[in-house]
């Protein structure tokens, strides 16, 4: 009945919502999006957070509670390399961490866009950047935030965008 | 007419009964639904003038300005600021820092260091140090109210990258009036702090919000439920539970301008009971209910900050224009159903809301109150990015109460939305 109600105590539960298999590798890395598992690890470190992996058919999600209270799940798929990236909770995640080598396309999609609207009617809403390369949208307000990130040439044959939450 | 509308939601439920979309999709008959105009309150030590205007650019669309007193603490030195953005989505009041005349002394950390903040908002933030004011809106006073000064990387103030970074670029700060369109914004949202709240008072360090300043830089710290940026309605002495933001019908196709009123206080005085209004619980730990549409439930939220309905409909053309609105050729109408949330205790509040969406790159140029506007959320179905956002539209026609969390009010548990 009420999908999105159920989905958010699991964020703020997240312990007793989903059967898991906890995990965690040591390895450093450099990204994030269209990084490798390293890349997750950091991303761990730089949000403070813990980190557990659930198994699919076509890919790892490797989510992450980050000490803010926002959890990120990374998509890794089976090539090794991070394909999405969602996030919610209270604070947005580092962008530029979780974006990796995304980052600059990102950035510069967001500035074309200040740039295109110099009146002020577009600067409080939600972020849709929608690229061939690249998605990002970020929707919520102060004290709750969602987002979703991915690359839509690294989506693995089968899987759906729905699946991405 | 009363009776009329009844008996129109009875045949709405009926049909609903068989019909798929259920909750949301269009409507072809969305006059006979139409409320009854409400009252707007201009009178009382307790009431404020509020415009939707277009704002000190002249072109910022759906945002209601406020005039804002503040002062220096325990003086009567004070400045009026003007063109004051009303945001139910956020709490606290923000000044851009060239704007303000009056001496307001800098907050300090234990450790004698001045305190700065990083506010996160939708595709931009807000950074400046945080001072302390004596604020007063029509006859309400709060005293000794931190308040964000925004300011870009002013002397011993440099904008941390973990501020700056997570909406994408340096250039997305909303710290000056071309940026935020506004001289300041006034949080008047669900939370009577920022950050923290009874249960969870501490902004750790660790969510980048606040910071404190030596000279080599600002660092991330814990901060205080008390020294956070505070909702001034929370600190006022009387009138201090929430508050009502009463605006008018606006023309279909949208008008120059509209004014209402920002009424304090829930239940105190003679002007602000909360009447017939139904009252809708929200999930403290969000901030958000619950809104279905076209079959999908979604958290959801009542933001006069927001300058449009933000929702996914991909049955409604995109605007070339105005990128990321809806332009229909002819204004679509839709219905959506309110429920409230709760993250402890029982959920209160049920209904359904009737709205229409024009086409954007018409209202734009009809001017700056427009009902119809809408815009949309993400590209494609289902994302945890997708809340229905009711913004400033939502709030033409309407009463609506914002009733502050761990306030007392009448009608239920705090906090809550009523309307």
């Amino acid at each position: 009945m009420n999908r999105r109600r159920a989905c958010c105590l699991k964020w703020i539960v997240p312990a007793a919502a989903i059967a898991l298999i906890g995990m965690a590798e040591a390895r450093p890395a450099e990204a994030s999006l269209g990084g490798d598992v390293g890349s997750i690890q950091a991303d761990q470190v730089k949000l403070q957070g813990t980190r557990q992996t659930t198994p699919k058919a076509a890919y790892t999600v490797h989510e992450i509670q980050a000490a803010s209270g926002t959890v990120v799940r990374e998509y890794l798929a089976a090539d090794g390399k991070v394909f999405a990236v969602t996030f919610r909770g209270p604070f947005l995640p580092d962008m530029r961490q979780i974006l990796g080598n995304y980052f600059e396309q990102y950035s510069t999609a967001r500035q074309a866009q200040v740039a295109q609207n110099p009146n002020a009617r577009r600067a409080r809403r939600p972020v849709v950047v929608d690229e061939p390369g690249l998605n990002v949208q970020i929707g919520g307000h102060p004290r709750s935030f969602g987002g979703r990130a991915y690359v839509p040439g690294m989506l693995p044959a089968g899987v759906q965008l729905e699946e991405i939450q | 007419m009363k009776a009329m509308r009844v008996f129109f939601l009875s045949v709405m439920g009926l049909s609903c009964a068989f019909a798929l979309g259920c909750g949301g999709g269009s409507s072809s008959s969305a006059n006979s639904s139409t409320p009854p105009p409400n009252t707007i309150t201009t009178t009382g030590t307790n009431v404020a003038a509020i415009a939707v205007n277009g704002g000190p650019l002249g072109n910022y669309s759906d945002a209601a300005f406020i005039s804002v007193t503040v002062c220096t603490p325990g003086t009567t030195t004070c400045q009026t600021v003007p063109n004051i953005l009303v945001d139910t989505g956020s709490s606290g009041l923000r000044i851009i820092s060239s704007l303000l005349t009056v001496s307001l002394p800098q907050q300090k950390a234990s450790d004698g260091n001045p305190v700065a903040e990083c506010l996160q908002f939708l595709g931009s933030y807000t950074w400046g140090p945080v001072q302390t004011a004596d604020v007063q809106i029509s006859g309400e006073k709060a005293s000794s109210v931190p308040i964000q000064v925004l300011s870009d990387n002013t002397a011993g103030f440099a904008t941390p990258t973990s501020c700056s970074d997570p909406s994408g670029t340096l250039e997305s700060s909303a710290d000056t009036v071309a940026l935020l369109g506004a001289y300041g914004i006034l949080g008047v949202g669900t939370y009577a702090q920022d950050c923290g709240i009874a249960t969870a008072p501490v902004c750790q360090a660790s969510y980048n919000v606040y910071y404190e300043c030596p000279s080599t830089g600002c660092i991330p710290t814990n901060q205080q439920l008390a020294q956070q940026v505070t909702n001034p309605v929370a600190l006022f002495a009387t009138d201090n539970n929430g508050v009502i933001v009463e605006l008018p019908s606006v023309a279909a196709g949208g008008q120059a301008s509209a004014t209402g009123s920002l009424v304090f206080g829930i239940g105190t005085q003679s002007n602000n009971a909360l009447g017939s209004a139904t009252v809708y619980s929200i999930d403290y730990t969000t901030g958000n209910f619950s809104t279905t549409f076209n079959s999908a439930t979604d958290e959801s939220f009542l933001d006069t900050g927001s300058n449009g309905y933000y929702f996914q409909d991909n049955s409604l053309a995109q605007c070339t224009d105005a990128q990321g609105f809806y332009c229909p050729t002819t204004p679509v109408n839709l219905t959506a159903t309110n429920q409230g949330t709760a993250y402890q205790g029982t959920p209160t509040g049920s209904g359904t809301v009737n709205f229409t969406i024009g086409n954007a790159d018409t209202l734009f140029s009809a001017g700056n109150a427009l009902s119809e506007l809408g815009g949309t959320v993400v590209t494609d179905g289902s994302s945890p990015a997708n809340y229905f956002d009711w913004g400033l539209p939502f709030f033409f026609g309407r009463n609506v109460y914002v009733a502050i969390q761990g306030a007392t009010a009448p009608g239920g548990t705090t906090p809550y939305w009523a309307y």
